[in-house]
C-alpha cells in the first residue's frame, strides 16, 4: 500500500485559459472552445491528434458528450468528472494517469463552468433527495467558523484577525489587478475591504471569491515526447487527492484551525515530488482561497508556516507577489471568481506562465527570476471544514537529474 | 380508564410582542403589555413537542401508549400531526397518535380522550393565534401548548367531577382556507355563554359532591373575554380562588390557554386541595379536581414553572417581522434557490435521527455519532451501533458563525457546532438567541423546529439554544 506517485512520467505541454468573469455573451460551448482552441494552439498539437479527453465540471454539463459535441470531436473517449470545487484538478489527474499508464500517447484535460446563467448570487447545485436535516449554511458561513476557532486557540484578537483576512484579500486583489484574465482588475482598498458588508461571522463581501464563468484547458504527454511540442514543458511531480470521512464534522476532537484533508494531501503530494522544505522550495503556490480565512489556514496545513503563525506571516508580507513565497500570484479565487470546473486548470495555467517565465514582466515573480525556483503548487478543496476533499499537485520546469 | 393527571408540561415561547409596537406601526392603541409569539421556525406541532417533552421528563412517568393532540391551528390537514409528535417525543411505534383539529373546544376533548383511555395517554394542546394586522386577536392572542399525562400511578390530581354543557350558536368561526376567525357581535356571545357556564359549573360540582366556596382554585378560560369575565363574576367561588390572569404578558392562548392555566395551579397547589377548570368554547366544560399527595414530588422534580416561563422572553421583537412570520408580510427573498423540500422516502428512512434526535454509539469503542452511521468513524467496526437518542443532552458551542446569506424568515441565520455532553458532535442551527451573544463554550440544548416549508412540505428538525437560565 503506497501512494506511488507519477513523479515527471508526464508533461503539461500546452494550455488555455479563457479571461473569467460574467460570459453574458458566452455559453458553456462557446467558453469550452475558447480554452481548448488556446491550448491546441499554444502546443501546436491539432486537436485532432489527441487520443482522450477529461472534462470537469460540477453542473455545467454532464457526460463526455458536454465536450465531445461542441468540440466535434471524432469518437473519441471523453470522461466527465466531478469532485466538488477540486473538479478541474481532478480532470487532470485522471488524465495524467491515464499517459502515466501508456494507454494514450497525447490527452487533455478541461475545465469549465457556467455560474453566471442561474440568476442566483453564490454558489448553487442540484443535490440528491435530501432528508432535511443537513444545516442550511451558506459557503461562507462554512468557511467562517474558522475565524473565531483561530483566534480563540492562538489567543488572536477579534481586529486582529479582521487585519489578517483583509490583508489576504488585500494582496489577491492587489496581484489581480494586473492580470488581464481576472475577473476584477482593481486594486481594492484595505479599508473598504474591511468595511465591506457583512455575509458571514466576521467575513464581508470581499472575503468571499467572486462567481464567474471560466474554462481552462491543458494537454498532457509522456515525459519523454515532451520536447517534441514544446522547449518548455511543465512536468508533474506530484498528484495527490483525498476524500475526508467526515471526522471534523463529527468528532469533538476537530478544532476548526485546519484542514486533515489537505494535510494529508500535501504530505503525500511532497513526498511524491521530494518536497522537504515547501517554503524554500516552491517559487509560487496556487492556492484555493475561497474565503480569506481559507487560505490563512491552508498557509499552515500545507506547510508553509508553524502551526498559529501563519496570521503573522500574512501581515509580513511573506506571501505577497514580491515575498518570500508567493500565494496566489495571478490573484487566486478572490480575483478570478471560482468556476467550479475551471479554477484547478486555472492555477494550473498560473504555473504553466510563471515557471517558464511567461508571465508579462509587471508580474512576474522574483523567486524564479532572481531566486531561480523551479517548482509550483497547485491546491483545491471542496466540501467545508471537517468534511471535504483535497488537491495538491507540484509541477516544475525542470525534469529530476 | 385513568383516574388522573400524573405529569404536566407547558411550553411558551422565547418572543413576546410589545402591544405598543403594534399602536406605533397602525396608530391605533393596542394597549399595554405583551403577547407570547412563537417564532418563524414553530408551529402548533412544535409548541407541542415542547410541552410533551416537559411532561414526559417527569421521573417515573410512564410511557404513554396513545397521544392526542389538538389545536385549531394544524401544520397539516389531512395527515396527522400527532404522528411527528410522537416521533419527536421518541415514543415507540406502538404508540397510537390522533389529532383532535379545528374548534378550541376540541381541546377539551383531546383531556376527556386521555382521561378515558384505558392506559397511559398524552393529551397535547397547542394553539397559535392570530389575526388580521390591528384586530383584536391579534393583539390579545399568544402561542403556547400544555401536555397532560394521564394515568393510574402516581396521579397528582384526580378527576372528582364534570359536566358540559353544549348549544349551537354562531359566535366565533372560520371557513376553511382562511387563516382568521370571524366574531359576532361580542354581546350576543356573552348572553350566551354565561348561563351555559355557570350550567356546566353547577352540574360539575354536584357531580363532585363539593360547593364553589370549597375550592381552592379556579380556572374559567376561553376566547369571548367579555363572556369568562361576567362568569368569573357569577360562580360564587372565593375571590382568591380565581387563578391568575396572565394575559396581560403571555396572552389568550386559545385551545391551549386552559392547560397552561392549570399547569400554572398545579405548580403552586397543595396536595389535599380542590381545583375547577371551566373552559368556554361553543358551550361549556367543566371538570372538577382534586390533588393528591404525590403532587409536592411532581412540583419539585417539574422545576419549570409557567410564571418563570411567563416572565422570561425577549420583547422586542419588531411588528414588521412578527408579521413576516405570520405570513402577513411577504419579505424580499434572497437571490438563492428555494430550499428544497424533504423527501418522503429520505425522512421516512431518517425518522429515528430527524424526528427522534436519535444518534448511535458504537458498541465496540462507544465513539457518538450524529447522525447515526453503521461504520464507526473511530474504530471502523461495520453495524455495531446502538441508538442513542440526545433530544434532551445538553452540549457546549465549539465555534459558531452568523450566516446573513442563507435564507431564512428571519435573518441572519446562526450556525453553531455543537459538542455533546458524553460525546458526538453535531453542525447546526441555532435559535431563539441574540446572534451578538454567541460564543464558544455557550451551553446550548436541543428544540425540535420547523426549518422551513417548500412546496407544501414542513422540514422538521432539530436546532440548538441556550440553557435557559445559563449563558
Amino acid at each position: 500500500m503506497a501512494s506511488r506517485g507519477i513523479h515527471d512520467r508526464v508533461a503539461i505541454v500546452g494550455m488555455g485559459c479563457t479571461p473569467f468573469g460574467e460570459h453574458w455573451d458566452k455559453g458553456v460551448n462557446d467558453l469550452l472552445t475558447d480554452s481548448t482552441k488556446e491550448a491546441v494552439t499554444s502546443s501546436g498539437i491539432p486537436l485532432a491528434d489527441i487520443d482522450a479527453f477529461w472534462l470537469g465540471t460540477m453542473g455545467s454539463g454532464v457526460s463526455g458528450i458536454t465536450l465531445s459535441k461542441p468540440l466535434k470531436l471524432d469518437y473519441k473517449p471523453v470522461s466527465r468528472n466531478e469532485n466538488f470545487c477540486a473538479t478541474g484538478s481532478e480532470a487532470f489527474r485522471n488524465a495524467c494517469y491515464a499517459v502515466a499508464s501508456g494507454a494514450y500517447d497525447l490527452v487533455m484535460a478541461v475545465g469549465v463552468e457556467k455560474l453566471k446563467d442561474s440568476g442566483f448570487s453564490g454558489l448553487t447545485g442540484t443535490r440528491p433527495v435530501g432528508d432535511g436535516t443537513d444545516a442550511a449554511l451558506t459557503a461562507p458561513a462554512s468557511f467562517s467558523f474558522l475565524a473565531p476557532a483561530y483566534c480563540h486557540k492562538y489567543g488572536v484578537g477579534e481586529a486582529e484577525m479582521k487585519d489578517v483576512l483583509t490583508r489576504i484579500a488585500w494582496k489577491n486583489h492587489r496581484n489581480g489587478a494586473v492580470n488581464p484574465r481576472a475577473q476584477f482588475r482593481k486594486e481594492v482598498s484595505k479599508e473598504t475591504i474591511a468595511a465591506s458588508p457583512l455575509i458571514a461571522g466576521q467575513l464581508g463581501v470581499f472575503d468571499c471569491s467572486g462567481v464567474s464563468d471560466g474554462s481552462a484547458a491543458a494537454i498532457i504527454c509522456r515525459t519523454e515526447d515532451a520536447l517534441r511540442y514544446t522547449d518548455k514543458p511543465l512536468y508533474v511531480k506530484a498528484l495527490s487527492f483525498v476524500a475526508g470521512p467526515g471526522e471534523g464534522t463529527m468528532s469533538p476532537s476537530y478544532d476548526y484551525t485546519s484542514f486533515e484533508e489537505v494535510v494529508r494531501s500535501a504530505e503525500d503530494a511532497y513526498g511524491q515530488a521530494g518536497i522537504t522544505d515547501p517554503r524554500s522550495q516552491l517559487a509560487m503556490a496556487e492556492v484555493h482561497d475561497c474565503f480569506t480565512p481559507t487560505e490563512l489556514v491552508l498557509m499552515e496545513d500545507l506547510g508553509f508556516a508553524e502551526r498559529g503563525t501563519a496570521w503573522k506571516e500574512v501581515l509580513a508580507g511573506t506571501f505577497d507577489r514580491d515575498g518570500e513565497l508567493p500565494v496566489n500570484p495571478d490573484g487566486g479565487l478572490k480575483s478570478f471568481g471560482h468556476p467550479i470546473g475551471a479554477s484547478g486548470l486555472r492555477m494550473l495555467f498560473e504555473c504553466w506562465l510563471q515557471l517558464r517565465r511567461e508571465a508579462p514582466p509587471e508580474r512576474q515573480i522574483a523567486s524564479v527570476t532572481e531566486a531561480g525556483r523551479k517548482l509550483g503548487l497547485t491546491h483545491n478543496l471542496g466540501g467545508m471544514p471537517g468534511e471535504c476533499v483535497s488537491f495538491v499537485s507540484v509541477v516544475g520546469s525542470e525534469p529530476s537529474a | 380508564m385513568n383516574s388522573g393527571i400524573v405529569a404536566w408540561g407547558t411550553y411558551l415561547p422565547y418572543w413576546r410582542l410589545d402591544r405598543k409596537t403594534i399602536g406605533l406601526a397602525t396608530g391605533q392603541p393596542a394597549g399595554r403589555g405583551t403577547r407570547t409569539v412563537a417564532s418563524y421556525d414553530e408551529d402548533t406541532t412544535t409548541l407541542g413537542v415542547e410541552a410533551g417533552r416537559r411532561a414526559l421528563r417527569a421521573p417515573g412517568a410512564p410511557a404513554p401508549d396513545v397521544v392526542f393532540l389538538s389545536t385549531p391551528a394544524p401544520a397539516y390537514l389531512d395527515k396527522t400531526n400527532a404522528t411527528a409528535l410522537a416521533a419527536a417525543l421518541g415514543l415507540p411505534g406502538s404508540c397510537a397518535a390522533y389529532d383532535l383539529n379545528g374548534s378550541s373546544r376540541s381541546a377539551v376533548a383531546a383531556m376527556r380522550a386521555a382521561a378515558g383511555s384505558p392506559g397511559p395517554a398524552l393529551a397535547i394542546v397547542s394553539d397559535l393565534r392570530t389575526g388580521l394586522s390591528g384586530s383584536a386577536d391579534e393583539r390579545d392572542g399568544g402561542d403556547g401548548a400544555a401536555a397532560f399525562l394521564w394515568g393510574t400511578e402516581g396521579v397528582v390530581a384526580e378527576v372528582i367531577g364534570a359536566a358540559s354543557a353544549t348549544d349551537e350558536f354562531l359566535d366565533r368561526w372560520r371557513v376553511p382556507g382562511e387563516d382568521e376567525s370571524h366574531i359576532w357581535e361580542e354581546r350576543f356571545g356573552e348572553d350566551v355563554y354565561v348561563p351555559l357556564a355557570h350550567a356546566a359549573f353547577a352540574d360539575a360540582l354536584k357531580s363532585a359532591g363539593v360547593s364553589a366556596q370549597e375550592l381552592d382554585h379556579v380556572v374559567v378560560s376561553g376566547l369571548h373575554t367579555r363572556a369568562v369575565r361576567a362568569v368569573k363574576g357569577g360562580l360564587g367561588v372565593r375571590g382568591e380562588a380565581l387563578a391568575p390572569d396572565r394575559s396581560q404578558v403571555i396572552g389568550n392562548l386559545g385551545a391551549a390557554d386552559f392547560g397552561v392555566a392549570l399547569a400554572d395551579v398545579l405548580e403552586r397547589a397543595e396536595p389535599g386541595q380542590l381545583i375547577a377548570v371551566l373552559v368556554l368554547a361553543d358551550g361549556a366544560d367543566a371538570v372538577v379536581l382534586r390533588t393528591t399527595d404525590a403532587l409536592t414530588a411532581a412540583q419539585r422534580a417539574n422545576g419549570e414553572t409557567v410564571e418563570r416561563r411567563a416572565g422570561a422572553g425577549r420583547s422586542d421583537l419588531p411588528y414588521i417581522r412578527f408579521l413576516t412570520w405570520r405570513g402577513e408580510l411577504e419579505p424580499e427573498p434572497p437571490r438563492r434557490p428555494d430550499p428544497e423540500r424533504p423527501g418522503a422516502p429520505t425522512a421516512h428512512r431518517a425518522e429515528g435521527w430527524k424526528y427522534g434526535f436519535s444518534a448511535s454509539r458504537c458498541l465496540n469503542c462507544g465513539f457518538r455519532h450524529l447522525p447515526p452511521t453503521r461504520v464507526c468513524l473511530n474504530c471502523h467496526t461495520v453495524d455495531e451501533m446502538a441508538p442513542e437518542r440526545l433530544a434532551d443532552t445538553q452540549g457546549t458551542v465549539a465555534t459558531f458563525t452568523v450566516d446573513r446569506l442563507a435564507f431564512s424568515l428571519s435573518p441572519p441565520v446562526v450556525g453553531v457546532v455543537v459538542d455533546f455532553d458524553g460525546g458526538g458532535r453535531f453542525r447546526c442551527e441555532m435559535t431563539d438567541v441574540d446572534p451578538d451573544t454567541v460564543h464558544i463554550g455557550q451551553r446550548v440544548e436541543m428544540t425540535f423546529r420547523r426549518l422551513w416549508t417548500s412546496q407544501g412540505v414542513h422540514n422538521y428538525f432539530w436546532k440548538a439554544k441556550p440553557v435557559e437560565g445559563s449563558d
